[in-house]
């Protein structure tokens, strides 16, 4: 019968074995090369159920090395169940040491936001992806979203856009508001709020955005320009938070999660947790707003 | 025949343009025809949809396509409107590259821009030319948004000024066409088909499926519309009372060829072709 | 502050791996050893084996105890396990020709050269609840083996022939021809790169091996009751032991293993043509891993509705290849209780908005007012 021994193996560092690594890295060259570009890839099962993170850490187990520092948020949060189970596995696969510091970290996996502080050019963060299609919506092949893109036919997207004006008198995209990278192509920054989409453009770090069911990885290169999609009179707007200040923290513009701790009881506390914990010790660290513009 | 054997001030420049379905062999355009009575070719099954089509159009002027189904009208303005990828031949067309171009070989982007700002097509089936899941104003709005215009308020100004132009209640602007009459999705298509003002337009039987009474209001506005905006047509239809009413001069086709071409008047008084005789003793 | 829980997560999770645990074993009955999973679970072995796609009885026992019997969880772990396995080798063309046949039926002949097996299945058995194994004890089972075995002829198993084809009397006849739209014969593997629509016949037979029974019954059904046309006939199903080679680096083909395999050749008409108006006969292919019937015959149904243009659910490759991937779509309808309150945040910030405008527009009609007339040869900006 099967003796024990059979099923004990060791992992290779950071568990996805080197020429599947290579292969990734070398599919992500190519979508820093042409950004906003989805490139296929082969996407190795993980250990990781698909839709929970695994293309993020393809691209992070790939990217990581002995020295790196690794942060991994989940909604805003460090101590988020997900984030916490793949910062374990993370850990446990390159020994690499974890860090809750945004400023200190040197990778940065996240899932559906960018931290408010300013990231710098020595840091890399990986994005979540669970729908790399920013034309889903309005064709669900993709055979032919491949071909709209190549031939960058985006004429439905702008009419749903109009649509949703039409209709609610406002573009009602909420996370994942899509936008155009490098004035090519139509990409979806994955569900980020909106108010993380200005953040993404002329930025010094460097922004991979990895979809692993979906095997589809793009990127946002260093100091592109990337431009919600909006009409010159109907304005891309971030969420509006008004004079709203952190109940835990007393500081205000900062995306806030809305709290109810009973049915009556609404409050507000900042969503990036570490962001949160650096205002609430005084040492609030650079940030880039966007100011709605008022029409 | 050269594209630029003269030039007499043509805005649309046809030459030997073909259409071949399935595998075509060297003889296939030989062997069919109307002297063949038929535009299969009988080796292969291959279909020529349309071979051997010359012809120019003059900016301004309306030219009718006229012949039973089957005979290419319908294919040849897909040709045009790159519905359809032509087997070869030439189109020039004097608002792309100035009329060098052979614009069949256009990249798809080209022709999409083409297609936007520079044609404009009416189908029989409004299906085939509005998009039921959006609004007819958004139909409209596709056509601008494709031309770089990218103002909600103006986009919305000249739909509901179309759309007013081709009596459409403009309070109908936001609602989508599946709820409109045969008549009103007509008019909507008209309407996209003119937003951007394109000096070429195609018209595929485009009264074909409207009650007798709603064909003629239908036409009314196309004549209409065609004198004030001086475009330049090309009409297909198979009823030449269709063709007597909007067009100044006429191509014949049969089994995927002209069989005979003149000004209008000229060939319904005086049919020369057999065919033609057929068609215009039928309609009187 | 309730809601900060720095640690929250980390023991959260801790505490329901423990209870996980608990709940595994809790009724604290004798462990159920790997021994009993392979020899009395053999079917849900097989099914686990094919979708998680890897040839391995012990792990999926493995895998089956370690989840409580969670069929697409234990598909799962066996799929992410072999992602970590090296790739030493492709093997050579499997020949199911040389099947060591322990069934095999045709549905589309009475009789058929090497006659019907029809071997190990339930298929015509009443499904009445056998009470006897409720307290089946192991002199049962000898005594049962005991007698079942003195009436074999050891003598006459060395002798089982290698059976011919049903597809071979066809072929012979003339009467099977390709499909037509089968003309992309690139051979691709699909752990190694992403697959892109049109995808070449060899990745949805490879898609289609993998995918969950379940999903792919469900099309092929469809197909059947008439979302898009199959009206096929089982040509041939068999089930048993088919040799693997490999050739090693000297170029030498090289037997490694047998594995066991259920194939089926599905059977149906191809659309004429007015050259040729001929109803011919297609194949449409399938094989697994281990006796899989339904997932076979599924897999012949959609093989060839793929390839039959339309647009109903079976015929669209897309459709059919994405969604009936087990691993994946369990993956993301379980993604759902991940938390996503940033995501409906921001929603919900718009649709305040759409609801205070709704307070302030009241009485208007719509967004758009009817603007002032323009002229008509003035191009739009």
């Amino acid at each position: 019968m099967i003796t024990e021994s059979k099923f004990q193996q060791t992992y290779n560092f950071g568990f996805i074995d080197e020429s599947t690594k290579k292969e990734i890295r070398r599919k992500l060259l190519k979508a820093v090369a042409i950004p906003g570009y989805q490139v296929p890839y082969s996407s190795p099962e993980m250990p990781i159920a698909r839709g929970w993170g695994t293309g993020g850490l393809h691209a992070t187990l790939s990217l990581i090395g002995p020295e790196d520092i690794f942060k991994i948020i989940d909604q805003g949060s460090d101590a988020s169940v997900n984030a916490c189970n793949l910062r374990d596995f993370v850990k446990r696969m390159t020994n690499c040491r974890t860090t809750f510091d945004t400023a200190e970290a040197t990778l940065i996996q996240t899932r559906h936001r960018k931290p408010e502080e300013i990231l710098t050019d020595k840091q890399i963060i990986v994005f979540q992806v669970p729908q790399p299609e920013p034309l889903r919506s309005v064709e669900r092949y993709e055979f032919k979203t491949r071909l709209m893109h190549a031939e960058a036919d985006y004429a439905k997207m702008w009419v749903s856009l109009y649509e949703s004006y039409v209709k609610f008198g406002a573009i009602m995209q909420g996370a994942g508001y899509p936008v155009r990278v490098n004035g090519r192509y139509i990409m979806t920054p994955s569900p980020i709020p909106r108010w993380d989409v200005p953040n993404l453009s002329m930025a010094p770090c460097l922004h991979v955005f990895s979809a692993g069911r979906e095997k589809r990885l793009h990127c946002v290169p260093p100091f592109t320009k990337v431009e919600p999609l909006e009409f010159e009179d109907v304005k891309f707007h971030v969420e509006d938070f008004g004079a709203i200040t952190c109940a835990a923290s007393g500081g205000d513009k900062a995306f806030m999660d809305e709290i109810y701790e009973s049915e009556t009881s609404r409050k507000f506390v900042m969503n990036d947790s570490n962001f949160m914990d650096k205002v609430r010790s005084g040492t609030r660290p650079p940030q880039r707003l966007f100011t709605n513009p008022t029409v | 025949m050269n594209y630029q054997d003269s030039d007499n001030g043509w805005l649309l420049r046809v030459r030997n343009l073909t259409k071949i379905y399935g595998d075509p062999i060297s003889n296939s355009i030989q062997y069919t025809g109307p002297a063949h009575g038929t535009n299969i070719c009988p080796e292969t099954d291959a279909i020529v949809a349309c071979a051997e089509i010359n012809f120019d159009l003059y900016p301004g002027e309306v030219l009718g396509v006229v012949g039973e189904s089957g005979s290419g009208k319908s294919t040849l303005v897909q040709l045009l409107y790159f519905d359809q990828m032509a087997t070869g031949g030439e189109v020039h067309f004097k608002a792309i590259d100035e009329g060098k171009t052979n614009i069949v070989t256009l990249s798809n982007q080209r022709k999409r821009q083409a297609r936007s700002s520079l044609m404009g097509m009416v189908y029989q089936n409004p299906r085939d030319g509005l998009n039921f899941n959006f609004s007819a104003g958004g139909n409209i709005a596709e056509k601008l948004l494709m031309a770089g215009n990218f103002h909600v308020g103006r986009i919305r100004e000249r739909a509901s000024f179309l759309l007013e132009k081709t009596e459409v209640p403009v309070k109908r602007m936001d609602n989508t066409p599946a709820t409109f009459s045969g008549g009103m999705q007509q008019r909507v298509q008209i309407s996209k088909a003119i937003a951007n003002n394109p000096p070429l337009l195609f018209l595929d039987e485009v009264t074909s499926g409207l009650d007798v009474s709603v064909q003629a209001k239908v036409l009314d506005l196309i004549r209409h519309l065609q004198r004030e905006l001086g475009v330049s047509m090309i009409v297909v239809s198979h009823d030449l009372a269709v063709i007597r009413m909007l067009t100044d001069r006429t191509l014949v086709m049969k089994n995927g060829r002209i069989v005979e071409s003149g000004l209008t008047d000229q060939i319904l008084q005086d049919p020369q072709h057999p065919y033609t005789q057929l068609l215009v003793s039928s309609l009187l | 502050m309730g809601y900060v829980a720095i640690k929250g997560g980390e023991d959260a999770i801790a505490n329901a791996n423990e209870l996980v645990e608990f709940y595994r074993i809790k009724a604290r009955t004798k462990p159920i050893e790997l021994a009993q999973i392979l020899g009395q679970f053999r079917l849900l072995i097989d099914k686990i084996m094919g979708e998680g796609s890897l040839y391995a009885p012990e792990h999926a026992a493995l895998v089956l105890k370690q989840n409580e019997g969670d069929v697409f969880e234990s598909a799962f772990m066996l799929r992410a396990y072999r992602a970590t396995l090296q790739r030493r080798y492709y093997s050579e063309k499997l020949a199911t020709r040389e099947m060591f046949v322990r069934r095999r039926i045709s549905s589309a002949f009475r009789e058929i050269p090497g006659g019907q097996i029809l071997g190990p299945t339930r298929d015509y058995s009443q499904r009445l609840l056998d009470a006897r194994l409720v307290t089946e004890t192991m002199g049962d089972i000898d005594a049962f083996l005991g007698e079942f075995e003195a009436k074999l002829d050891r003598s006459s198993l060395h002798g089982v022939p290698t059976l011919s084809k049903v597809i071979d009397l066809l072929q012979s006849e003339g009467l099977l021809r390709e499909v037509e739209a089968d003309t992309n014969r690139r051979v691709v593997d699909i752990t190694r790169e992403a697959v892109k629509f049109p995808a070449p016949r060899s990745a949805a037979l490879q898609m289609l091996a993998r995918a969950e029974t379940g999903g792919i019954m469900s099309l092929a059904y469809s197909a059947q009751r008439g979302f898009g046309s199959a009206h096929a006939t089982v040509g041939e199903l068999r089930v048993g032991e088919v040799p693997v080679r490999v050739r090693d680096a000297r170029g030498r083909v090289r037997l490694i293993g047998r594995i066991r395999v259920t194939e089926a050749e599905m059977i149906s008409k191809i659309k004429t043509q007015k050259k040729d108006p001929v109803p011919y006969l297609s194949l449409g292919y399938g094989l697994c891993f281990g006796q899989n019937e339904t997932k076979a015959i599924s897999m012949g149904i959609l093989d060839r509705t793929m390839r039959s243009g339309g647009d109903a659910p079976c015929q669209t490759q897309e459709f059919v290849l994405y969604h009936t991937e087990g691993i994946e779509s369990y993956g993301f309808t379980n993604h759902l209780k991940l938390p996503h309150y940033v995501t409906f945040q921001s929603g919900l910030n718009n649709l305040r908005q759409a609801v205070e405008r709704k307070e302030k527009n009241r009485g208007n009609l719509g967004f758009g007012s009817k603007p002032a007339p323009q002229k008509i040869n003035q191009p739009a900006s």
